[in-house]
């Protein structure tokens, strides 16, 4: 084989390889979506209906049995609600823990990550009775707070590490041209990293939105964000795998057109600081 | 009267003494050139007086005003950093007026400025270019364009001219010359490069590990060093360093045996005490090449021609090698025997501490 061959066949391997794990990746929505278009006996029939006629009755009825603006409307409030506070706090904490960092700044960091290896489980009690006697079972005020706590860590760790790798000199030519610790902040730092900051919120907006454990023990119906109104098709009366899928195809449906649009920024945010 | 008056200025990082007791005063309209081996201390020296970097003891008076303990943004001074440090989001016409915005100067002013400004470096025709857009000179331009607008008091450089490519460094050297002569305005310059530090200072400062070795002209300096470090530091080639361990004191000179070979040095020229041991110190256009007799012989090990002049790397026979300036047109062969003369006059001597042993000059 020539050289170029064994390159050519490299790539085709590779390139294979990409394409069976992103189908397998891929299989689960396609097969959530074909599902959602078949009766209730087709969906459950083995082997599987591969060729029926489609229908919509799952989505009507879907749309019949629960208001799907209502809980798309709280996935929204909430998911964006809590990424806009997380970033409110993460933006100060980030920058100064990676332009005036202390000698505990790694500690903290490292603390806060720890956080996220915690089980949500082990602090379910303790979260369910605070947000049972200040009121705010069922609300979306409780869902932005807990939301915001759990992405925090991993929002700050995001920034910080992109601030850290912006020329510090650039802050000090700044600092040496007379501007206050806010200019820097909001005529240097915000204006270089708008990049970093929106790919961060997007994935922050992404992980609210596909959360369920919080969302679905805090909230019943007025706050009930999309995940649990997927949730209600899994009911003691038994599955209903039609309509579920019909109903977690309308839940995902927003996001990935968000997450299409704004595909760029997402593989950005997830990389970045990985390669330089 | 000093201008920039800095008192027993002293820096600690945990374990480590950066700044051991900076005592420099600079005048109005000054050019002063910080100079030394890298980890002597300059940059946090010049970062100090910026106030990027606090100082854990003395003082730092700018005009008759205490700013030891002022922001960097409240001192007035303007820096140019070694990467440039643009904006990289902003215009080149929006990182002129950065600190005039900030200052909120009316915006007819800052036009004004900008454009005198932008014109005197030839950045007219970059305004609107961002700053990846322009070369290494271009940036290096903006970046003095960005400290020239807002007229400070000082201006402070951090080895500006370092990232450039070898003939650029030249010209820019030159225009930062002339961009003093023009202004006037007091300049501090850090570089570890001598030769920047001779052709721009009025006066050189030398830092040695955290300590400042010797403040004064760069021909004082070549000329009269106080130890043996700002002798070896300063001039290209290096100073010769020849021990001369044993000295025969007679009556009135003093013979220095090198090897077998000797040099007499007339005894009155000594302040002080008579030394028993010296190094004795002679730049390379202070020793010639002569037919026969002189003070030293030697094999010739290598000969680089420079066309103007050449420098012969001579091995003496106690192995050292020292470098003689030679004329262009001299036929040398490599490896053949040479004899040196050593002019007496120009030689200047170390004790065993290392420092300069006072002598009175000849009277020509």
């Amino acid at each position: 084989m020539t050289l170029n061959q064994q390159r050519k066949l490299k790539t085709f391997i590779t390139g294979l390889f990409a394409w069976t794990i992103a189908l397998v990746l891929f299989f689960p929505i396609f097969w959530m979506f074909v599902t959602s278009f078949k009766t209730e006996l087709q969906a459950i029939s083995i082997p599987p209906t591969l060729i029926f006629e489609p229908t919509l009755d799952n989505y009507s009825e879907v749309q019949e049995r629960s208001d799907y603006i209502h809980h798309a409307f709280n996935s929204i409030v909430t998911a964006f609600g809590s990424t806009i506070l997380a970033l409110i706090i993460a933006v100060p904490a980030a920058f100064s823990m990676a332009f005036a960092p202390g000698k505990r700044t790694k500690d903290v960091l490292l603390w806060m990550l720890s956080t996220k290896m915690l089980p949500a489980v082990g602090v379910l009690v303790p979260i369910y009775i605070l947000c049972r006697d200040y009121g705010l079972l069922d609300s979306k005020t409780a869902l932005v707070i807990i939301f915001t706590l759990m992405n925090l860590p991993i929002v700050v760790w995001m920034l910080f590490s992109y601030f850290k790798d912006l020329p510090k000199e650039i802050l000090e030519a700044a600092r040496m041209d007379g501007a206050t610790p806010w200019d820097e902040v909001v005529k240097v730092v915000l204006p270089l990293s708008m990049g970093a900051i929106s790919s961060t919120a997007l994935l922050s907006i992404v992980l609210c939105w596909n959360e369920s454990f919080w969302s679905l023990t805090l909230t019943a119906s007025d706050a009930a964000p999309l995940t649990a109104m997927i949730a209600s098709y899994s009911s003691p009366e038994g599955l209903f795998w039609a309509k579920l899928s019909a109903a977690s195809t309308l839940a995902c449906a927003p996001i990935v057109v968000f997450g299409w649009f704004c595909q760029k920024q997402l593989v950005q945010g997830l990389t970045f600081g990985a390669v330089k | 009267m000093s201008y920039l008056a800095i008192t027993d200025l002293q820096k600690h990082y945990d374990n480590y003494h950066a700044l051991r007791g900076i005592n420099l005063s600079i005048i109005e309209g000054e050019f002063v050139v910080f100079v030394g081996p890298s980890g002597c201390g300059k940059s946090t020296l010049l970062r100090t007086i910026a106030g990027l970097e606090s100082s854990t003891g003395g003082s730092i008076e700018l005009d008759g005003r205490d700013i030891t303990e002022l922001a960097s943004s409240k001192r007035d001074l303007a820096m140019v950093f070694q990467s440039y440090a643009l904006y990289p989001h902003m215009t080149v016409a929006d990182n002129l007026s950065f600190a005039l915005r900030l200052a909120k100067v009316s915006d007819a002013e800052i036009q004004e400025k900008v454009r005198s400004v932008s014109a005197s470096l030839q950045l007219d025709a970059l305004l609107d270019r961002k700053p990846k857009e322009l070369s290494g000179g271009q940036r290096q331009r903006v970046a003095i364009g960005r400290a020239i607008v807002r007229q400070p008091k000082v201006f402070l450089f951090d080895e500006p001219l370092s990232n450039l490519d070898a003939a650029l460094r030249v010209q820019m050297r030159l225009e930062l010359a002339r961009l003093h002569k023009k202004l006037g305005t007091t300049m501090i310059y850090v570089t570890h490069d001598q030769v920047e530090a001779m052709t721009l200072a009025d006066r050189v400062v030398i830092l040695n590990a955290g300590q400042i070795e010797q403040v004064g002209t760069p021909l004082e300096l070549y000329r009269k060093p106080n130890s043996r470090f700002v002798a070896e530091f300063i001039g290209t080639p290096k100073m010769n360093l020849i021990p001369a361990d044993k000295i025969t004191h007679k009556e009135d000179e003093l013979v220095f045996d090198m090897f077998g070979h000797t040099i007499h040095f007339p005894a009155k020229r000594i302040k002080g005490t008579q030394p028993d041991s010296v190094i004795v110190g002679i730049r390379p256009e202070h020793l010639t090449l002569v037919p026969e007799g002189g003070d030293l012989t030697g094999r010739i090990e290598l000969v680089e021609h420079l066309g103007s002049e050449a420098y012969a790397h001579i091995q003496l026979q106690n192995d050292q090698t020292i470098i003689v300036k030679a004329g262009a047109r001299l036929e040398l062969k490599d490896g053949q025997e040479v004899h040196i003369h050593v002019d007496v006059n120009e030689i200047i001597l170390f004790n065993d501490n290392d420092q300069v042993v006072s002598v009175i000059p000849e009277e020509a």
